[in-house]
């Protein structure tokens, strides 16, 4: 029986594309649905019902929801070129560090430089970017020895903090500072770098200028909220 | 070589109480060391210093941080015996799933009901109510959420229910009331040794959040 894959997203999302790369680093045929958030399909609603978000994965009628999740289960079913190492320890530590990388609220690293630094100003963001700093740091050192955080090789951590080869210029230029500076973060740069121009990475970034216009309408709103406070 | 086996964990903790139900499940023994949240030791700091926060389990030395983790890492590692999770990876996913969405949710809106008053505490109690019933749901006709036998949802989620009568008094509501279905499931929980003997006593939990608002201040 041919295998039906669908993967609900947005176009913007770059969590969601944890998803794409996975599929196609493992050479999966899928078909991609564009949602859009302000007026949700009746198919996610259905896939979904329990969080009505993307991204979500449909394998022959049957939906994974929750990225890490979706990740887990395709790492599971198509064996080929494994993301997760096999050893338990290595296991837990990359499901520890993809945890810490996350875009959900807990996370410390996207939330110190996405809720901190990117939508604040003057004092506020003073503060948010000495934590954010705190937080890269720990990253910083988790590369060491490493040309990824997989290893030789791309992994789960690699496809979890994928966000930030791409999402971490667009809120420097918006925002007008540097957030990871080469000159404190050499290891966590060059792997921006590198990530970012691997193959199948390289041809799934969405548009850069649509990713700028978004995120600095984003930018405008929350500050203007927050000065009508 | 006979594995060291150490926890560093705080008595109320839910999270805590799921890697003692897990070892507990595996036949496991182990060391378990009480921490003080407000002087956490140096062992502590040294084997988190991301988070620096409990549970940790320090297996040979090498520490595996974040509850939902280190009860999968268990699993993996005493595969053996009691598998707390399944072993088709669709059902993996679903259990994942489900076990996120406690972690996304209880713990917060728990916190609502014991930590607020008012119109807040009111929406806290009413979203709290609608996630048991989902899970309740999920549960379904099901003895437990592993199917016949304990599994990795039925850890996550059957050690909130020492922290209810705190929910319960604090909210002025009956989680029995409410949802029926899950209360019987955490009575049968209850009834394995595994679970009986990593919960904490109800009303010790109760006094515990009694301490906690009168130093936040809340009436």
């Amino acid at each position: 029986m041919a295998e039906e894959v669908k993967l609900f997203r947005t176009w913007s999302s770059p969590f969601a594309l944890r998803i794409v790369w996975a599929l196609k680093i493992k050479g999966v045929e899928y078909e991609t649905i564009f949602e859009d958030l302000s007026n949700k399909s009746p198919s996610l609603l259905q896939y979904n019902p329990t969080h009505k978000k993307v991204p979500v994965l449909v394998h022959n009628g049957k939906p994974i929801a929750e990225s890490y999740v979706i990740l887990e289960y395709i790492d599971e079913t198509w064996k080929e070129t494994p993301l997760l190492p096999e050893d338990p320890y290595e296991k837990a530590m990359a499901r520890f560090w993809a945890k810490f990388g996350d875009d959900k609220g807990c996370s410390l690293v996207f939330t110190s430089i996405f809720w901190g630094v990117f939508v604040k100003e003057g004092k506020e963001q003073e503060e948010a970017m000495v934590e954010a700093m705190e937080n890269l740091q720990f990253l910083e050192e988790e590369l060491r020895g490493k040309k990824f955080f997989g290893g030789e090789r791309i992994g789960f951590v690699d496809l979890a903090l994928g966000w930030l080869a791409n999402l971490i210029s667009i809120l420097e230029d918006v925002a007008g500072l540097k957030i990871v500076g080469e000159d404190k973060f050499p290891l966590l740069s060059t792997w921006m770098k590198d990530f970012a121009d691997s193959p199948i990475i390289k041809d799934n970034w969405p548009p850069r200028d649509k990713m700028i216009a978004k995120f600095q309408a984003l930018r405008d709103a929350k500050l203007a909220a927050a000065a009508s406070k | 070589m006979a594995d060291e086996i150490i926890l560093l964990d705080f008595w109320p903790s839910m999270f805590g109480m799921r890697v003692r139900v897990a070892l507990a499940e595996k036949g496991l023994k182990y060391e378990y060391r009480q921490e003080d949240l407000r002087n956490k030791s140096p062992l502590l700091l040294e084997m988190n210093p991301v988070h620096k926060k409990i549970p940790v389990l320090i297996h040979n030395g090498k520490p595996i941080c974040e509850s939902l983790i280190i009860v999968q890492y268990i699993d993996e590692v005493w595969k053996d015996k009691s598998p707390l999770l399944p072993s088709d990876p669709y059902q993996r996913a679903q259990a994942r799933f489900w076990a996120d969405y406690v972690d996304k949710k209880l713990y917060e809106l728990g916190g609502k009901i014991w930590s607020t008053k008012g119109e807040e505490q009111e929406t806290g109690k009413k979203e709290f109510i609608e996630c048991l019933k989902l899970l309740e749901g999920e549960l379904g006709e099901k003895p437990y959420f592993g199917g016949e036998k304990i599994g990795f949802v039925d850890v996550a989620l059957v050690t909130f229910s020492c922290w209810f009568y705190a929910y319960e008094t604090f909210g002025n509501f009956s989680i029995e009331a409410e949802c029926p279905k899950l209360i019987a499931w955490t009575k049968r929980c209850m009834e394995k040794e595994s679970v009986s003997s990593s919960l904490e006593d109800p009303h010790k939990v109760h006094g515990f959040i009694m301490g906690m608002r009168k130093r936040f201040g809340i009436e």
